[in-house]
């Protein structure tokens, strides 16, 4: 399996934020976006994810499931988290993982976040961190084959990177794929780096 | 199925629990059929003969209440993103989320809709009648207030352009919904033929609500 992204621009707004930007990713690796405030990595990744309309070039994920969207095979963690204040940790979690398709061990995904004491309780009570571990456990609890991160570290505590990195190195090692936007290490070693704006 | 069914139930838990508002348009429903006796006066024949106008009227706008927060939660806390990158297609996640919204605001209603009608001074045998209007044009209004949900997500207090925009395209309803009542309770047309055309708009609007409404957000992409 390849992400592949050749000759892709994109307008918001009337701007152009990037254009000419092409990038590879084959299975088991993981591409940093960096750039600065602005330079188009959520827009790149929401792009990927199929929210943002690819303005010029072509985007493709070469050996994935035939006939299927992107979208669907991949997994977006952006800046909201998703989550229905009202609902319990498990409900939210349990909702997610039914309507995005297979549904894995939602226990196991509690678990391995440090959520599970908190299943029953409402996500209006969670913390700004607690909330993002409750996210990274819906793409932990459903299997994609492409991640797309956000800023996957902000708000996490240091024991959470560190959960987080493992997560990550362990889908990449099982020939996933990550694509995440980030400002610092995010703790994965072995990433190609793509820079927006450098030119 | 098993993603339509989980949508269903989220929407259905969330406009139950604390802060869902689900019994808002009953209430502000039941408020306007209350006050109309007492601006009308106190004609029973007049209430009579406006009974099913009003209740219908009534439960119109009613339907309309809720309805900017169709999909204005979902864009706000980012499930909206999250949603369009389900297996399911679009339409029939919108469908769904219609569905639920129905079911805690219209069908509400439909059920506080016999009361009300003793309340105008409704024929107890007519109000059966009235309630099964009721019953089958109230879904059309929600399916045909998804499109403008949809359309106005992004807009912040969209629920007056909402209004603006959905209140023209639910006025056959409203028109055949109150011929088949009125058919019912006055005569002397049949109740049949307004009633056949009320079941043709719903079902209409049941197919074309949520293609339309599925067209609006995948536009309002950027």
């Amino acid at each position: 399996m390849e992400l592949q992204g050749e000759g892709l621009a994109c307008n918001r707004g009337g701007r152009e934020v990037f254009r000419d930007l092409s990038f590879k990713v084959p299975a088991g690796e993981a591409l940093i976006v960096t750039g600065r405030n602005g330079a188009g990595k959520s827009s790149l990744l929401r792009m990927i994810a199929g929210l943002v309309r690819v303005a010029a070039g072509r985007l493709s994920l070469n050996g994935g499931t035939a006939d299927a969207p992107i979208a669907e095979q991949v997994h977006y963690l952006g800046h909201q988290d998703a989550m229905k204040p009202s609902l319990t940790v498990l409900e939210n979690l349990q909702f997610w993982a039914k309507f995005l398709g297979s549904y894995n061990d939602v226990g196991r995904a509690l678990e391995l976040l440090d959520l599970a004491p908190l299943a029953n309780l409402p996500a209006a009570y969670l913390s700004a961190g607690q909330r993002r571990r409750l996210s990274i456990a819906r793409i932990v609890a459903v299997s994609r084959p492409v991640w797309l991160l956000d800023e996957p570290t902000s708000t996490l505590d240091a024991p959470s990177q560190a959960r987080l990195s493992e997560l990550m190195r362990t889908h990449v090692t099982g020939g996933g794929i990550i694509v995440a936007a980030a400002h610092g290490p995010i703790g994965l070693e072995r990433a190609r780096e793509l820079k927006l704006g450098a030119a | 199925m098993k993603s339509l069914a989980a949508i269903l139930i989220r929407d259905v838990r969330l406009a139950v629990r604390v802060g869902g508002g689900s019994l808002m348009g009953a209430l502000f429903f039941l408020i306007v059929i209350t006050m109309t006796p007492f601006a009308v006066g106190p004609d029973l024949a007049l209430l009579a003969r406006i009974g099913p106008a009003i209740l219908w009227l009534g439960a119109l706008l009613a339907s309309l209440l809720a309805l900017d927060r169709l999909f204005a939660t979902d864009y706000d806390d980012g499930s909206l993103d999250l949603l369009m990158m389900g297996e399911m297609p679009l339409e029939l996640t919108v469908a769904a989320k219609a569905l639920a919204h129905w079911l805690t605001t219209g069908l509400p209603l439909v059920i506080i809709a016999p009361l009300l009608g003793l309340m105008l001074n409704v024929d107890m045998h007519a109000v059966g009648w009235l309630t099964l209007t009721l019953a089958a044009g109230t879904p059309a209004l929600t399916f045909i207030g998804l499109v403008g949900a949809a359309l106005s997500v992004a807009l912040r207090r969209g629920g007056l352009l909402l209004a603006v925009l959905i209140l023209p395209l639910t006025i056959p309803v409203l028109i055949f919904g109150v011929a088949a009542a009125n058919a019912a309770i006055t005569g002397p047309t049949p109740f049949g033929p307004a009633f056949t055309i009320l079941c043709a708009l719903t079902l209409a609007s049941l197919v074309l609500g949520p293609i339309a409404a599925a067209a609006a957000l995948r536009h309002g992409l950027e």
